[in-house]
């Protein structure tokens, strides 16, 4: 049971639980804002899950993701997008969220699904993987919604970013990070990626002068023109 | 190693040159260098498997089989003729006025940009850096899919952008589960997730951690496949795109995909008697290959019309991966082949035939044949050849795929048939107009550069009479790989 666990993986269980309250507090902040914070406190949060198995399973190099974590994801990332959204004139925009309660309940069944999912890796793993390979499958499908639940350019690449959060927590958590080599190529990748998003909305914003997604609608295979 | 290391170091080269240099008129010429090297590379490098076996550098980080290395030399030598092509279409649309200087850099150093991305996917050993190259191959072409910033290229952009990065996060999933389950029978991490490891270790890796990784890898690269329902992005970023990047997407991206949901199968494979992972791919191949058959009849877009019957193949391979099977997949082999040298060439076709008409709506592209010959030609002979005609290479390949669902699951046979038929009707129903219609006044003939499809038609046609000797004994070998047992 929990008590068989030590502090430390007790402390990841925690941090786990804390990660997926941020994930359903960003499915229903509707200040673009306070969204960027929530997720600043996500990427802080798994900086300090990677710091912790680092400590815990003495594998060293996880130091270095966890500062990599740290700069990207709770400081750069956040940065660049508060910026775009100061420099877009956006800040004021508050986001009606279609169907709160709806989406709430789907996101309680796709986490109730995470776990159904990954009940089959009982029979090798202890409990501590399953459910933290549970939390980060869940992270990763509440990204999805969210992206899918928004019209904002600004939410739906916050959504997509969620989704990379769930992932580098299960590569932590479950598998101690991944070799080098891959997690700075995966770094390099998101770095890039939030780069060009920038460069995105000032390119939607200039062709449909709104950053409502639901109006890129010209290509569709309805009958056009 | 030395090979490899032009074939990678080429395009990065290239890249960050043209990136300065990619708006001088020489940037056409520097291009065409560059591929042509990465491509003699390529050659030398499958000279070199090809004479002592498999090939692994590197500290390990990159394995060079009879599988990728053909798929290697393929990518090299369609972005060599792509690179030839572009440098006249390029030209001529900035004499259009459609692109700048600024886009110009941009779209030279990214071309080499994609070309390193892929060349770095197929030729990875670890499956960790394979998705880190896919990823790349998804940014690297974004902003070139959006180069000429109207409407409907952002919205294409955008969609390609969002689309393909969330369903690449889940193959990140998947490789993560593949890289748990790894980890339990190799203890040094390093190793785990080293595609020839995990390969020789593949009856011990926990079976239904590594179906959970495979379905979730599925999913991911068979966004990047295009297959149905997960294929919205793929016909808007065809169509919106420089016609260049939509014959290197055709015909490589998601040859490369495909690659990657294979290379993941074959570690699956060994531990389950069940041919489960088959099966899945099966169903996608089958559900895409009927529907983007169905929806060839209803496109306005010639380039929207290719990019479906671009899904509607990559369905039939997926298909045949599945099927397994020596017959099967040394079918879907050649099927990527073919398929890619008639698609690359029918782009480049597409692209001309655009210029000339002065757009891609195809019920204004009228009279080609009349208006200038050699690309109304190529534009007919290609779809000849993609529609599976003999005496082209295309048909040899689907009639393997066919024999070998008749003698494996005689069931798909009148599917697989039925859908030939749909898109052949499709692509010709289009087609002869665009060809034989009467000309516009003042349609005038532009400067083209047959070559690159001359040569891929002249392959393709090569390929359906006779398969010569050296490449039915990579395939063969190939298939032995993928399979387990030989065909020839």
């Amino acid at each position: 049971m929990l008590t068989d666990l030590s502090i430390d993986q007790q402390a990841v269980l925690t941090l786990a639980a804390l990660v997926l309250f941020t994930t359903f507090a960003m499915l229903a902040q509707r200040s673009l804002l306070t969204l960027i914070q929530v997720f600043a406190w996500q990427g802080t949060l798994l900086a300090l899950t990677t710091a912790l198995v680092a400590q815990s399973s003495g594998q060293h190099h996880l130091y270095f993701s966890a500062l990599l974590t740290l700069s990207l994801k709770a400081f750069f990332i956040p940065w660049l997008l508060r910026r775009l959204v100061v420099r877009l004139d956006i800040v004021r925009d508050v986001e009606p969220v279609m169907h709160t309660t709806v989406v709430m309940f789907i996101a309680a069944a796709l986490v109730v699904f995470s776990y159904y999912i990954v009940l089959p890796v009982e029979a090798l793993a202890v409990q501590l993987t399953r459910n933290t390979i549970a939390v980060g499958l869940s992270v990763v499908l509440l990204g999805m919604l969210i992206m899918i639940s928004r019209r904002k350019a600004v939410t739906q690449v916050i959504g997509f970013m969620t989704m990379e959060n769930g992932l580098f927590f299960t590569a932590v958590a479950a598998t101690y990070g991944m070799p080098m080599i891959v997690e700075l190529g995966i770094a390099f990748d998101v770095l890039v990626a939030a780069v060009l998003f920038g460069v995105f909305f000032f390119h939607i914003r200039s062709s449909i002068e709104s950053l409502d997604v639901d109006r890129l609608n010209r290509l569709s295979e309805e009958e056009r023109r | 190693m030395s090979a490899l290391i032009v074939l990678l170091g080429a395009p990065i080269a290239g890249g960050l040159l043209l990136a300065f240099f990619g708006h001088r008129g020489a940037a056409g010429l520097i291009n065409i260098a560059v591929a042509a090297l990465s491509f003699a590379a390529g050659l030398g490098l499958a000279l070199e498997v090809f004479a002592k076996g498999p090939l692994l550098s590197g500290g390990r980080l990159f394995y060079v089989d009879a599988f990728n290395v053909y798929l290697l030399l393929l990518t090299s030598f369609v972005g060599l003729t792509t690179a030839l092509f572009s440098r006249r279409y390029m030209a001529y649309e900035r004499t259009r006025g459609r692109v700048g200087p600024k886009s110009l850099r941009l779209y030279h150093s990214m071309y080499q940009g994609f070309l390193f991305a892929m060349l770095l996917a197929l030729s990875s050993n670890n499956l960790g850096v394979l998705w880190v190259a896919m990823e790349f191959a998804t940014l690297s072409t974004v902003l070139l899919v959006s180069l000429y910033r109207t409407p409907e290229a952002v919205e294409a952009g955008w969609k390609y952008f969002i689309l393909c990065g969330v369903g690449i996060a889940q193959a990140l999933f998947g490789t993560v589960l593949l890289y748990f389950t790894g980890h339990r029978v190799l203890p040094d991490g390093q190793d785990a997730l080293l595609w020839s490891e995990l390969y020789g270790m593949a009856t011990q890796l926990d079976p239904t951690v590594i179906l959970l990784a495979f379905v979730f890898i599925v999913v991911g690269y068979g966004t990047k496949i295009g297959l149905v329902p997960l294929h919205n992005w793929l016909p808007d970023a065809h169509s919106e795109g420089p016609t260049p990047m939509s014959a290197v997407l055709s015909g490589l991206l998601l040859n490369v995909a495909l690659y990657a949901v294979v290379r993941v199968k074959m570690l699956m494979d060994p531990g389950h008697s069940s041919q489960l992972a088959g099966h899945i791919m099966m169903g996608f191949g089958l559900i895409s290959f009927l529907v983007a058959g169905l929806f060839i009849h209803r496109q306005r877009d010639i380039k929207r019309m290719f990019s479906y019957s671009s899904i509607e193949h990559m369905g039939l391979m997926t298909f045949a991966f599945g099927l397994g099977g020596p017959l099967a997949t040394f079918g879907a082999l050649l099927h990527m082949t073919v398929h890619s040298l008639t698609k690359s060439a029918l782009f480049v076709a597409t692209g001309h035939a655009a210029q000339i008409a002065g757009t891609q709506s195809m019920d204004k592209i009228r009279g080609l044949i009349r208006t200038q010959p050699a690309v109304g030609w190529s534009l007919l002979l290609g779809t000849l050849a993609i529609a599976g005609l003999p005496p082209f290479g295309v048909f040899v390949s689907e009639f393997l795929l066919l024999t070998a669902t008749m003698q494996q699951q005689p069931i798909f046979t009148v599917a697989l048939l039925l859908g030939l038929v749909i898109a052949f009707a499709g692509l010709f129903r289009h087609l002869h107009p665009m060809v034989y219609g009467e000309a516009p006044a003042g349609q005038r003939p532009i400067a083209v550069n047959t070559l690159p499809i001359s040569l891929h038609l002249l392959l393709v046609l090569c390929l359906g009479i006779a398969i010569p000797p050296v490449l039915t004994q990579w395939f063969n070998q190939a298939t032995w790989l993928i399979t387990g047992q030989r065909l020839l």
